[in-house]
């Protein structure tokens, strides 16, 4: 009988300790925190966060695997958060940029042609794509040429013109 | 990496100024940079720097083709010959008949443009043909 009774005193305090220690700090304690702990940590910037009974959920996109480990560390150590399910994907390596297109020599050396055919000084050739330019040009007429000459997609020049 | 760097302060510039479709790409050491300019002087801004870069353009590292933004029909192109006159042709290239010539320094309508190196163009006098961009500088 007497043991009975212990019993039924110990179940309120019982009750009252599994309470307390999962409410400990309330999810939205737990949320104020994150948001100040984002301010600081780059990675949470556009992650998506949850908070549900202590439990943190990240979502979102992350550059790479270092960023996704930051995101989860930046919120563990917060008081109040038993765990966190780092739900965060690695973004996609962005597409490695198209080659250039150089230009076949036909069309070039008709470009080329066309673009120094008023110095008379300038000798041009064209080989692989590749622009050799030797002769004479005044210092003037330098820029004018050369920008003509990088429009038409070469793979180089090669500036050996004497320049007066 | 290095020729990124080199070339550096030209690639901001270009990012600066409002170069669309700029495309900075490095291919058997060279480095190519593409894109379309607003301006006219913007184009003219990024070549100085090219050439404070590279005085006169020795290093053979650098490919620019930057272009200016397509005009809108009816745009203004100033022709900046050395003294002469400019060919008006029939058609893109100077295998073409001359149709027509615009006088130095004089100011055309630009009506479109073919492709980097020939526009048509119109002249007050109502001659219309393809010129070569290279001496038409188009008014801001």
């Amino acid at each position: 009988m007497r043991k009975k009774i212990f019993r039924l005193w110990l179940l309120p305090w019982a009750l009252a300790t599994v309470m307390l220690s999962s409410c400990g700090v309330k999810d939205s304690t737990i949320s104020e925190a994150i948001t100040e702990q984002a301010t600081t940590t780059p990675e949470l910037k556009d992650i998506n966060i949850t908070v549900k009974d202590g439990v943190v959920t990240l979502s979102g996109v992350c550059k790479d695997e270092a960023a996704k480990a930051a995101c989860e560390n930046a919120v563990k150590n917060i008081k109040g958060v038993k765990s966190v399910i780092n739900n965060c994907t690695i973004a996609p390596p962005p597409p490695a940029p198209a080659p250039v297109v150089i230009a076949q020599d036909d069309p070039l050396t008709k470009g080329v042609t066309d673009a120094t055919k008023d110095y008379p000084t300038v000798k041009a050739s064209v080989k692989d794509g590749v622009i050799t330019l030797t002769g004479e040009i005044k210092r003037s007429d330098l820029k004018k040429l050369m920008t003509t000459l990088h429009t038409l997609k070469p793979k180089k020049i090669d500036n050996q013109l004497t320049i007066k | 990496m290095a020729l990124q760097d080199k070339y550096k302060e030209l690639v901001d510039a270009a990012k600066a100024s409002n170069v669309t479709n700029l495309q900075v790409r490095e291919q058997d050491n060279v480095l190519y940079i593409d894109g379309v300019a607003p301006t006219g002087s913007v184009k003219d801004s990024l070549w100085d720097i090219y050439n404070k870069i590279d005085p006169d353009y020795r290093a053979g590292d650098l490919v620019i083709n930057i272009n200016v933004a397509t005009a809108v029909p009816g745009a203004k192109a100033k022709v900046t010959t050395n003294t002469s006159n400019l060919n008006i042709r029939k058609g893109p290239g100077t295998d073409q008949p001359i149709v027509g010539k615009a006088a130095h320094n004089e100011i055309v309508t630009l009506v479109s443009k073919t492709n980097d190196q020939w526009w048509l163009v119109r002249t007050d006098k109502g001659a219309e043909g393809y010129a070569s961009a290279q001496y038409l500088a188009v008014q801001d």
